[in-house]
């Protein structure tokens, strides 16, 4: 199974990496969650696998014993999924705002600091609904 | 001597608050310091000199390294700590008037100091990392005391060009000072002066003894070196007469005269040594001609005494550590004092040009007097120490194995032009005709001349009757030389060949005195040959610096998030692909293992959902799909024990969805941006990366785990902190304060984000676009 992972991992940093050197922001975006997603993966192989035994001490019991689940990697999981929720939903946040502003999610466009605003509430709206919403 | 450098840096602590109480007459307070210190150590001298015992303090600071705060009195401490306190005290004073008036008198006085504490740390210091603090911190006092005037340009560079030379030197030197105290064993120099033998017939000798020559040289501006000095004079005067002439650039020669008993003595040391010293003794002397400004041309002769020092050490022997060591002596008592004349001189007059200045022996009475007696033992003319100091240089000459008509002719044009210089500097600007001057020469108060006739008057004292100065010269000879040698100086030496070439050295200068202006007339010729000199190359080399940090931020920092990724990328894959790869191990291990039929399934799910996503042209389908790799994740934790991360995972990822989906019709639909050859391109390194993972994992996974971290949980959970869930434990209990942390990155990020929904932007677009007319009115305005 670990190999079956192993490709897994492979395959996800592959299409992750992949994302992030697109120029639409969303797919950048989405490139990070999957890169996150990859790394956690990555992270709790390395701790090696274990079925079927969980981390937790049994009633009537007063440690784990061998084998179990690593519970350190799980730990260190645990925060990274949430830490990582955290910086996606200010990404989301972030990008939504800044093509509201700027009219456009094009990274090679988003280099200066210069960049003029093309905001206006018509134009926005304008373009919602030509796409038909 | 630990009291004498914390005393230092804590009555700098009050100088600022002090200044602004008793303002620019705070100068006399201030010298009481360093006044108190060189009462101090004179007291210490009866022992330190008479019976020739050097006082030791040890304080432990770095046990584990075997650093510590070690602190040694010996002969040669003594020579250059009453040097830096007693010309410091007197700097102190020249400063009070000198800089009366100047709005950074007060940051002057607390630099000076600083500087002070600094540079008796040097040479007090009895370990190698100690000594090399402190020389660091005089280089830097040195640099904020050149850069005193930071609002002019030429300070500024002046100020970074000493710095970046005496600091790279000083990088040198540490790797030096380290190699030095791994071979000895130990980091205190007065075991490493022990060791002599070992050291020098050691494998690292070589680089050892190169690294910290570059560092010495460069602080003591040796030859190629020198350039940074004569610039180093725009700083105040009292700076240039304490820092780049009496004390810190002799801490170059000091660590000479430290290490060598450790380092001299090799046919290395002496021809490095001795030619840098001889070729710098001839560029300072030769540099000096065409000089008009009064404190360059000391500047240039305070190099080429450098040099005399350097290359005495080099010789080495008796006779020749004598010499430097008198040599010392007398060049900080005339120098220091000719300095401080020629800024009495400029502070009168307002310039320092010797075209321009003449019969100011009225005016300043006490500062000509000063001038005279120092140039008396500048020229080298009896009874003053310079001249005997001349006289030990030339008999340590016709002692060397260098061929006679070299090192003498050499040491007889400097010593020449020598005279001729302190000629220029000490008697045209007080006699003759009265030249024209920016302002009437006003009469100056007793701070200006106090400094400069005590330190002449010196130099005549110790030249009359050498006995005064014997025991100082003889301590700090034994300690240089390890020896008890008995040190008889006098001032008649008889009728010897010497002597004769005292009486050539005198002759020629005179004669080129009296034809000086054509002499100087040649000395344009180094105007000339400027652009090909090694200030030449240090400007070339700090242009090209310059030039490929901003060509490789614009090529690195090009803005393009793709170009930073693929940098990234191709950098681990390439550094860590070879060593993976010399580690091909892991091709035979592993196999499916025991792999089940519906974890199979998962695996396969996710591979495909993972796949199928770039190609994705509609934004649910993606958002779907990135749903399915991560509740395929959660089978995974499931399977795999891991019921917390399971249910994390699920929560998280059912919120992301939700998230994107509520964002994501507020996007554009994907366009294709990218030309297809580029998208090859980038899926190339994308898998090149993902390869380099999956090696990862599977090289990782086949060695044995050692898990000492988690078997201490597994077995404390329940005992120390009540849990029986070992992940919520370390994450509540033993790693409470990261969760802490965590909790706090959460918290950011919401109010980012609720920052984010709530700005109000169609109030900022009006801004924007009222900018935009603004500009545009301006424009029309314009034209």
């Amino acid at each position: 199974m670990t190999l079956a992972l192993a490709l897994l991992i492979g395959v996800l940093f592959t299409v992750a990496l992949y994302l992030m050197m697109r120029r639409n922001l969303v797919k950048v975006l989405i490139g990070l969650i999957i890169l996150s997603n990859a790394i956690n993966l990555f992270i709790f192989t390395l701790g090696r696998l274990v079925r079927g035994r969980p981390p937790l001490i049994p009633a009537g019991e007063t440690a784990l014993q061998p084998p179990y689940a690593d519970p350190l990697p799980q730990a260190l999981i645990l925060t990274a999924i949430v830490i990582s929720f955290g910086v996606t939903a200010f990404a989301v946040a972030l990008m939504r705002q800044a093509y509201q502003v700027l009219g456009t999610s094009d990274l090679n466009e988003l280099r200066d600091t210069d960049i003029q605003p093309r905001y206006h509430p018509d134009h926005y709206h304008a373009e919602d609904e030509a796409e038909g919403h | 001597m630990l009291v004498i450098i914390l005393s230092g840096f804590i009555f700098a602590v009050f100088i600022p608050w002090l200044y602004r109480r008793f303002g620019a007459r705070s100068g006399w307070l201030f010298a009481l310091l360093p006044l108190g210190w060189l009462f101090y150590l004179a007291g210490q001298a009866p022992l330190v000199l008479g019976q020739g015992q050097a006082i030791e303090e040890h304080i432990p600071w770095v046990p584990s390294l075997g650093v510590e705060l070690a602190f040694r009195l010996d002969g040669l401490g003594m020579l250059f700590a009453l040097l830096v306190t007693g010309i410091g005290a007197l700097v102190i004073i020249y400063g009070g008037g000198y800089l009366s008036g100047h709005p950074y008198q007060g940051r002057f006085f607390l630099l000076i100091t600083l500087f002070m504490v600094a540079m008796l740390g040097v040479v007090l210091s009895d370990h190698l990392l100690l000594l090399f603090v402190f020389w660091e911190l005089t280089s830097i006092t040195s640099f904020l005391l050149i850069g005193f005037e930071h609002q002019r340009y030429g300070a500024r560079a002046a100020a970074w060009q000493a710095l970046l030379v005496t600091a790279g030197g000083g990088l040198a030197l540490l790797a030096g000072l380290v190699l030095l105290s791994q071979v000895a064993g130990s980091g205190l120099i007065s075991v490493i002066n022990q060791n002599g033998a070992a050291i020098r017939s050691s494998s690292l000798y070589t680089a050892a003894l190169l690294l910290i020559l570059i560092g010495a040289f460069t602080k003591s501006a040796q030859f190629p070196f020198h350039f940074w000095l004569p610039n180093a004079m725009v700083a105040p005067t009292p700076v240039s007469a304490y820092l780049h002439s009496a004390t810190m650039v002799k801490a170059g020669v000091f660590l000479l005269a430290r290490l060598t008993p450790a380092l001299a003595g090799t046919s290395l040391w002496q021809a490095l040594v001795s030619s840098v010293g001889f070729m710098t003794l001839l560029v300072g002397a030769l540099l000096a001609l065409g000089q008009r400004d009064l404190k360059r041309l000391l500047a240039y002769t305070t190099v080429g005494a450098l040099g005399t020092m350097t290359f005495l050490l080099g010789l080495g022997g008796d006779l020749a550590i004598k010499a430097a060591v008198v040599y010392i002596l007398a060049h900080a008592f005339y120098k220091g004092a000719l300095f401080l004349v020629a800024g009495a001189v400029d502070h009168s007059t307002g310039t320092r040009d010797i075209e321009r200045l003449g019969n100011l022996a009225s005016i300043l009475p006490w500062v000509t007097l000063a001038a005279l007696l120092a140039g008396i033992s500048m020229a080298g003319l009896p009874p003053a120490l310079g001249f005997l100091a001349k006289e030990l240089f030339f008999e340590s000459l016709m002692e060397s194995t260098w061929p006679h008509y070299l090192s003498l002719g050499g040491a007889i044009l400097a010593g020449a032009i020598t005279f001729v210089v302190a000629a220029l500097v000490a008697f045209k600007p007080f006699w003759g005709r009265t030249q024209d001057v920016p302002h009437p020469p006003h009469p100056v108060s007793v701070e200006f001349w106090l400094g400069p006739v005590i330190l002449s008057g010196l130099g005549l004292v110790v030249g009359i009757m050498p006995a005064l100065a014997t025991p100082l010269i003889q301590g700090a000879v034994q300690s240089i030389l390890q020896s008890s040698l008995k040190v008889k100086l006098a001032l008649w030496h008889g009728i010897t060949p010497v002597l004769g070439f005292s009486l050539l050295t005198l002759g020629l200068g005179g004669l080129g005195w009296a034809f000086y202006r054509r002499l100087w007339q040649g000395g344009e010729i180094w105007r000339k040959l400027a652009p090909w000199g090694p200030a030449r190359l240090y400007e070339v080399g700090l242009n090209g610096l310059r030039r490929f940090a901003a060509w490789q931020t614009r090529v690195l920092q090009n803005g393009y998030l793709r170009f930073y990724v693929m940098t990234i990328v191709l950098t681990t894959v390439l550094l860590t692909g070879f060593t993976l790869l010399s580690r091909l191990a892991w091709l035979g291990v592993g196999g499916w293992g025991d792999i089940r039929f519906y974890e199979f399934v998962v695996v396969v799910l996710m591979i495909a959902a993972a796949v199928v996503i770039p190609r994705l042209r509609s934004r649910l389908a993606t958002v779907a799909t990135m749903g399915m790799i991560g509740y395929g994740l959660v089978l995974i934790y499931l399977i795999y024990s891991a019921p917390d991360l399971a249910m994390v995972q699920f929560a998280i990822e059912t919120l992301t969805v939700i998230l994107f989906v509520l964002a994501v019709y507020r996007l554009p639909k994907f366009t294709r941006l990218t030309p297809s050859p580029t998208r090859f391109l980038d899926l190339l390194v994308a898998i090149g990366g993902g390869m380099l993972m999956t090696a990862l994992v599977l090289i990782v996974t086949a060695r044995p785990l050692v898990p000492h971290i988690s078997d201490y949980f597994a077995q404390n959970s329940l005992l120390l902190a009540n849990g029986r869930n070992v992940v919520n434990v370390i994450l509540v209990d033993f790693r409470g304060l990261d969760t802490l942390g965590e909790i706090t990155v959460l918290a950011l990020a919401g109010i980012g984000v609720y920052a984010l929904v709530r700005l109000t932007l169609g109030r900022l677009m009006v801004y924007f676009e009222g900018l935009e007319e603004e500009e545009e009115a301006e424009h029309e305005r314009a034209l």
